[in-house]
């Protein structure tokens, strides 16, 4: 099913944002749209974006590949983005980013064995004053997570297993 | 002319029109700045840095708005920062230094950075010796690197963004002149970036990659060897070539090209020609060409070659001596004398035209154009007139498009219709189903075949086309022969003549009407009088044909059957073809790229192509061996020299008067400034030194009284229950006998395709990509479906040329 | 004394459109559009002296004044992209007090004539952009967006658009081209976003903060503004401050407070009770103030004082920098964000800021020579002046102060 017909009502209030001569700009909102149930973005998806735009699945694929919130690799259902930049470095998120990483036994950049959570280094996100903080990145969209702690952050982890599992 | 601006560049005061950036300004005045991301096709993006100058700028006074005067001058303020020569318009009394010791190490310093991360791999390069950062490295760049050499970036060095052309990643230096190209002028946005920083790279996605019919033109401008064609990469250096100025033959446009060659052992030590490139001509191809002229060059030196005169003899093809050959050739047209028949095609010049068609009128023959297109009768009385440049189009001109998907079928004029669209002009486009060119159209009119004429003539009838037809000051009507044989576009030529003799848009220049012809000189043919048979099998069965330049053999069975039945047959090709086989006499004709010659554009632009390679074997002009039939004819005509033929021509037919050879190697200077001098500007483009052409006169212009015959309407054949009404379409990569010598395109041609409307798919059990049969009046053929929701249901589109002899609309019987 | 920008702070529920009506909303936005011609309320906006709050402190209501208007339709955008290092105001605004934020770009709207806005947020606000819509759709309910507002001719709709991760976008042109549904790639200026801006048309962009001014300028007048803050700076102001410090957070402060102030009174001193090495007044993209002297912290936090400490104000994200913190590692971590985020357009920038990260990351490694450091200083000097937009200039900020200002870190931490 195309993206257009499978969420027509979405894909409708997206599109009468924007003036007609503006059409393209329902590109990004579409692009979140795509990937909102597998977590990264397909072929095919990009073919029904850049047709109900009228522009090139190339076009595409150039927008898709300069923002790093969308992906076109399959990853852990959730994605936790820890920032690990100049301010909430200075408050100890690299320390945070190792010890997670430690407790769960990966690397940055690694997904868990039961697929569900990939650890990732990101910038920053505006929460610099709430380090350690993340981001999760998953089907319901983004949710930020401040003041962070290992333990606080094995728990949410749990949680979001037992999503995934219920979603099964 | 546009308002001029006085400014001083390095010292010296120039005046160039307003509205300039400074690049170009400089550029006009002889003062180089170097550039990679400009180029004067293109928007300015100012993104590659390279362009850095000082800029300063008169001060004004708050109150008076006027300068500041200070020690006798305007007082002028310069910014703290180097400023974009390619994004800062000229302004009056600016002042820009280009080469203060402050620009030079900008220079230096953006140099540096592009050579970060590229590998330096100049001696195996193929741009080497045409490459914009070799050259401006060693006029302005660091002497040695500063960058530790393993830490750059090691990226893809041979990615194929289609099969025609191939990206190194390492090379690209981002200026993105290519996507820009793609986007702006192509309008096909196949390429673009990915990812973004030092990691953004150039990529297609489309299908197949790199899916544009314009894609090899991104070489030309590209500044480095990151983009190379499939067809030179690896074949040669470009110092070693040799360059001679051409014309495309292959469509109607003319596009000015150069041929460069070069002796090579690959061919046993011969001098062949190892790539096409365009050559400037801005009222013709400006500086583009498209792929099917780039690449689809190779027949001339394919190994069909014919290279010596045949003769039948025991029922085997036999060398002969040329005196032997054209004998008999002349013995057996005189024998037949009534029923002498001279069948020509398009791919000839004006010259071996002239001589063929004063043969036939002198030997009481008759001379046929082999073309499923009529028309030009009507072109040349009321074709557009002397001046007409497409380039200079814009707010005014109402351009009309019928029956042709330009796109297709003239690559180039799809680019300057849609660019004059841009400017301003008004599109029309009347076809029965979409085409590319609807996307620029201000108006787009779906009639039913069969009802081209009708479509036409209803154009000033409903109120918002006949205001931009009636209310225009210049109308150019471009028409085509999809759907249509020669009845329907008899019929269509005229409707549309007579809509631009009546309205008053015939005999100026931006005026007129154009044939969308199938090949380079058809137009060329009318002028001197060649006419096209509806029925050309009756036509050639028990005559004694001399066929030249054709095929019919190979294109059309019922041809092949009629010519079986010919009295007798002399074909004169530069190749062996189908034909060639069935002949009694076969004389080797040289290629255009070994001879001198003229083609008459579509747009009725005479131009010049020169000898390029030596003569293969023991070929001759066409127009010579013409000649030496001829005197065994008893008619002397013209076999020594192409000049003296043209000087001939020029005199005998009127649209020729006053035109010689050196007329048309006329040339003025162009606009923008492009050429060899400064690949970095403009790009491996060559600069136009050996005649921009002339226009032929129309009898609109001469001022002769033009009177339009009344349209015949066409019948359209009525399909039964159980058929569909097939009509012919044109498409660019086919498999005529000039195209499948250029193996590349292959892949681009494809098979033989029928396409449907969905809904008649369904009811016919067929799905998109299944090969089917199509039958019609004894023909058939294999086809894959395709399916188009533009057209109706009871329509199959088959292309021409694609080995379905379709000349015209037929009912056919399509089955699984 | 009590908030002008971050009343939830004092007002609980303010961002209830209830709530923020009874404390005055929209009394302003209304009154401008029933009794008000739109250039007057631009000339309100342009004798408050109220500067932009994104950065670069231009004039607002002059801004404004720019709007060409041969050429229609206008468009204002909020630039809520907020993605400087060390910036995290705008998203306490919106989610605090959303209503001010939203009447503020409303009387922008009106003033320059513009029927749609569109509020750009950072792709990773997305739950914020779920609360505004909702926000936006309470307004359009209660009739503050519209048809026919108030029963004038004037009609207004407010759109949400979410990033997806890019810093660049916050730079103006870039976030128009992501707006439009393209690579967030800067244009080219001339011509400013006022002449071409979204979709070729006049577009005003302001920052979220800037907007959220404007309520009460209306409400309370240019004089009243004025009276707040240093002549050259008026108004108040949220300084973002983390890095080393007890309490980080955003404090609203009139523009000339000092860094000691704003520091010790506010942020409880730096922790551990460590000493200030240096401070970035503008995030990622500063220059780091040398704070060698205990006086320094005495400077006035407004545009022109932090100018003669050789670094700018910008967006007011200040971060602190203790002695703990050797430089080659902060620069190493400011340049590791620019390479990240240039996007590619321009080679200096491109280039630059990935040759950059390579010396610098051999510095920081220990595996580099003073002749690295010297060769890390001089790239980034030759990006200075050259780059097609200012984030390029930004990556170089914090090298070379840092290297200037800080040599012994990075001598210390190479071989010879
Ligand atoms: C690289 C870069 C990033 C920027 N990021 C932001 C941002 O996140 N938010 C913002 O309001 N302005 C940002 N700006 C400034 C904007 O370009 C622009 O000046 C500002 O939105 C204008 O609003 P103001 O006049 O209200 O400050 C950025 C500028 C640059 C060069
Ligand atoms: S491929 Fe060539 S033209 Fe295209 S962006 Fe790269 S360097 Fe420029
Ligand atoms: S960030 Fe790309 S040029 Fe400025």
């Amino acid at each position: 099913m195309s993206l257009a017909q499978k969420y027509s009502k979405e894909v409708k209030q997206i599109l009468s944002k924007y003036p007609p001569e503006g059409k393209r700009s329902a590109m990004m909102p579409l692009l979140f749209l795509a990937q909102r149930e597998e977590g990264y973005i397909t072929k095919s998806a990009m073919q029904d974006i850049a047709q109900m735009l009228d522009v090139t699945e190339t076009e595409v694929a150039g927008v898709v590949g300069f923002y790093t919130l969308y992906h076109e690799e399959k990853a852990g259902k959730y994605r936790i983005q820890v920032c690990t930049d100049l301010p909430c470095a200075l408050r100890g998120a690299e320390k945070f980013m190792d010890d997670l990483c430690g407790n769960l036994g990966i690397k940055v950049g690694e997904t868990t064995s039961d697929g569900v959570v990939t650890v990732e280094a990101v910038t920053c996100l505006a929460a610099c004053d709430k380090a350690p903080m993340f981001q999760t990145q998953g089907p319901e969209g983004i949710k930020y997570h401040e003041n962070m702690t290992v333990d606080k952050t094995v728990e949410l982890i749990n949680s979001l297993k037992n999503v995934a599992e219920a979603s099964k | 002319m546009s308002k001029q601006v006085t400014l001083t560049i390095d010292g010296k005061s120039v005046a160039v029109p307003d509205g300039l950036n400074v690049v170009d300004a400089a550029k006009m005045a002889g003062i180089e700045i170097p550039v990679f991301c400009h180029h004067p096709k293109l928007e300015p993006v100012g993104m590659c840095r390279m362009c850095l100058v000082e800029i300063g700028r008169p001060v004004r006074d708050r109150a008076t708005g006027q300068f500041v005067i200070e020690n006798g001058a305007p007082k002028i303020q310069f910014m703290p920062k180097l400023e974009t020569a390619c994004t800062n318009k000229v302004e009056e009394g600016m002042v820009v230094l280009t080469q203060s010791a402050k620009v030079a190490d900008g220079q230096r310093g953006t140099l540096e950075f592009l050579l970060t991360s590229h590998p330096l791999d100049c001696p195996v390069c193929d741009k080497g010796g045409e490459c914009a950062l070799q050259d401006l490295t060693m006029a302005h760049g660091p002497g040695k690197s500063r960058f530790i050499f393993e830490e750059k970036m090691h990226l893809a060095k041979m990615i194929p963004l289609g099969e025609l052309i191939y990206l190194d990643r390492e090379r690209c230096i981002q200026c993105a002149r290519c996507i820009r190209f793609q986007d702006e002028i192509a309008g096909d946005a196949v390429l673009e970036f990915e990812d973004r920083g030092r990691t953004m790279q150039i990529i297609s996605r489309s299908e197949p990659g790199f899916d544009s019919i314009f894609s090899g033109n991104t070489t030309d401008i590209c500044p480095v060897g990151a983009l190379t064609t499939t067809d030179f990469r690896f074949r040669a250096r470009p110092w070693e070539l040799g360059a001679a100025p051409s014309i495309c033959a292959q469509c109607p446009v003319g596009c000015n090209i150069t041929l460069n060659t070069r002796r090579e052992a690959m061919t046993n030590g011969e001098i062949v020609v190892k790539r096409v490139m365009p050559r400037q001509n801005e009222e013709v191809n400006e500086i583009w060409i498209c792929d099917k002229g780039r690449f689809a060059y190779h027949y001339a030196d394919g190994k069909q070659r014919l290279t010596k005169p045949l003769v039948r003899k025991d029922k085997k093809l036999a060398r002969a001596s040329w005196d032997a050959a054209t004998k008999i050739a002349a013995e057996n047209f005189l024998k037949e004398k009534k029923d002498f028949v001279i069948l020509a095609s398009g791919r000839l010049s004006n010259e071996d035209l002239f001589n063929l068609k004063t043969l036939a009128d002198h030997a009481g023959g008759k001379a046929y154009l082999y073309s499923h297109m009529a028309g030009g009768e009507l072109t040349a009385l009321v074709g557009v007139g002397a001046g007409t440049n497409f380039g200079a189009m814009g707010q005014g001109t109402t351009i009309v498009v019928v029956a042709s998907d330009l796109y297709q079928e003239a690559p180039v004029w799809y680019l300057r219709v849609k660019q004059a669209k841009e400017r301003g002009a008004t599109l029309i486009v009347l076809n029965p189903r979409a085409t590319k060119l609807d996307k620029y159209a201000s108006f787009t009119e779906r009639y039913e075949y069969g009802d081209e004429a009708k479509a036409v003539h209803d154009l000033t009838k409903n109120g918002e086309t006949a205001e931009a037809v009636l209310k225009a000051s210049n109308v150019v009507v471009l028409y085509g022969s999809e759907g249509l044989g020669v009845a329907g576009s008899q019929s269509l030529a005229t409707a549309c003549a007579k809509l631009l003799n009546e309205n008053g848009f015939a005999g100026k220049s931006n005026n007129g009407l154009i044939g969308v012809w199938e090949r380079a000189n058809d137009q060329g043919a009318w002028e001197m009088g060649f006419t096209v048979e509806d029925d050309l099998a009756k036509a050639l069965k028990g005559k004694a044909v001399y066929i030249v330049g054709a095929d019919p053999v190979n294109d059309d069975p019922k041809l092949a059957s009629a010519l079986a039945e010919a009295e007798f047959v002399a074909v004169q090709d530069v190749m062996e073809t189908a034909t060639t086989e069935i002949a009694d006499v076969v004389l080797p004709a040289q290629a255009f790229t070994e001879r001198e010659g003229t083609f008459t554009s579509g747009e009725r632009r005479v131009q010049r192509f020169y000898p390029a390679v030596p003569v293969t074997g023991e070929s001759k002009p066409d127009f010579a061996i013409a000649a030496q039939i001829a005197r065994n004819m008893g008619v002397i005509l013209e076999g020594m020299s192409a000049v003296v033929v043209f000087d001939l021509l020029a005199e005998t037919v009127k649209s020729f008067e006053g035109l010689n050879y050196a007329r048309l190697a006329e040339v003025e200077a162009q606009l923008p400034v492009a050429g060899r001098s400064d690949m970095y500007y403009s790009g491996t483009t060559y600069a136009n030194k050996h005649g921009l052409g002339a226009h032929l006169s129309g009898a609109a212009t001469r001022g002769e009284k033009v009177s339009i015959p009344r349209v015949q309407k066409e019948a359209v054949p009525h399909p039964k229950d159980n058929e569909l009404l097939a009509v012919p379409v044109n498409q660019l990569y086919h498999r005529g006998t000039t195209m499948m010598t250029a193996e590349l395109l292959h892949e681009r041609i494809g098979a033989a395709s029928v396409s449907l409307h969905p809904d008649a798919a369904a009811r016919l059990g067929v799905q998109a990509g299944q090969t089917v049969n199509v039958s019609f009046n004894g023909t058939s053929g294999a086809a894959v479906v395709k399916l188009d929701d533009s057209i109706d249901e009871g329509i199959a589109l088959v292309p021409r040329s694609m080995g379905i002899a379709i000349r015209e609309p037929v009912a056919a019987k399509v089955k699984a | 004394m009590s908030h002008i920008l971050l009343r939830h702070r004092e007002i609980p529920d303010i961002n209830q459109l209830s709530v923020y009506k009874k404390n005055g909303g929209f009394a302003a936005f209304k009154n401008a559009v029933m009794k008000m011609k739109p250039n007057e309320v631009t000339d309100v906006v342009k004798n408050s002296g109220l500067r932009g709050r994104g950065g670069a402190g231009f004039p607002t209501g002059m801004k404004w004044s720019f709007i060409d208007n041969k050429n229609w339709p206008h468009y204002v955008v909020a630039n809520a992209d907020e993605s400087e290092p060390g910036t995290f105001k705008d998203r306490e605004i919106m989610e605090g007090n959303p209503f001010q934020f939203l009447e503020g770009l409303a009387i922008g709207c009106y003033a320059v004539g513009a029927n749609a806005a569109y509020v750009y947020l950072r792709g990773e606000f997305w739950e914020l952009g779920s609360s505004l819509d909702e926000k936006i759709a309470e307004m359009e309910e209660a009739g503050f967006l519209g048809d026919k507002l108030f029963g004038t001719e004037y009609s207004l709709r407010i759109y949400t658009h979410l990033g997806a991760g890019a810093y660049i976008c916050g730079e103006e042109t870039a976030l128009l081209e992501s707006l439009e549904g393209k690579r967030g790639q800067p244009r080219v200026r001339p011509p400013f976003p006022p002449a071409v801006g979204l979709y070729g048309k006049p577009t005003i962009i302001n920052n979220v903060e800037t907007f959220t001014n404007v309520p009460m300028i209306m409400a309370n007048g240019a004089e009243w503004h004025k009276s707040i803050g240093t002549t050259d700076s008026p108004g108040v102001k949220i300084f973002s401050l983390s890095g080393r410090v007890r309490k980080p957070g955003n404090y609203e402060l009139p523009l000339g407070t000092t860094f000691r102030e704003l520091i010790y009174t506010h942020g409880g001193g730096v922790q551990d009770s460590r000493k200030v090495k240096a401070i970035m007044p503008a995030g990622a993209s500063s220059s780091l103030i040398l704070v060698d002297d205990d006086k320094i912290l005495d400077t006035p936090m407004d545009y022109a004082s932090v100018r003669t400490l050789k670094a700018d104000l910008g967006s007011a994200s200040i971060i602190v920098v203790d002695d703990t913190v050797s430089m080659d590692w902060l620069v190493n971590k400011t340049v590791h964000f620019f390479k990240h985020e240039s996007c590619g357009k321009c080679t200096p920038c491109r280039e630059g800021t990935y040759w950059m990260s390579r010396i610098s990351e051999r510095i920081h490694d220990g595996a580099a020579t003073r002749a690295d450091v010297d060769l890390l200083l001089n790239v980034a000097k030759q990006m200075q002046g050259k780059c097609l937009c200012a984030l390029g200039e930004f990556s170089t900020m914090a090298v070379v102060s840092g290297i200037e200002r800080f040599r012994k870190d990075f001598d210390n931490a190479v071989k010879a």
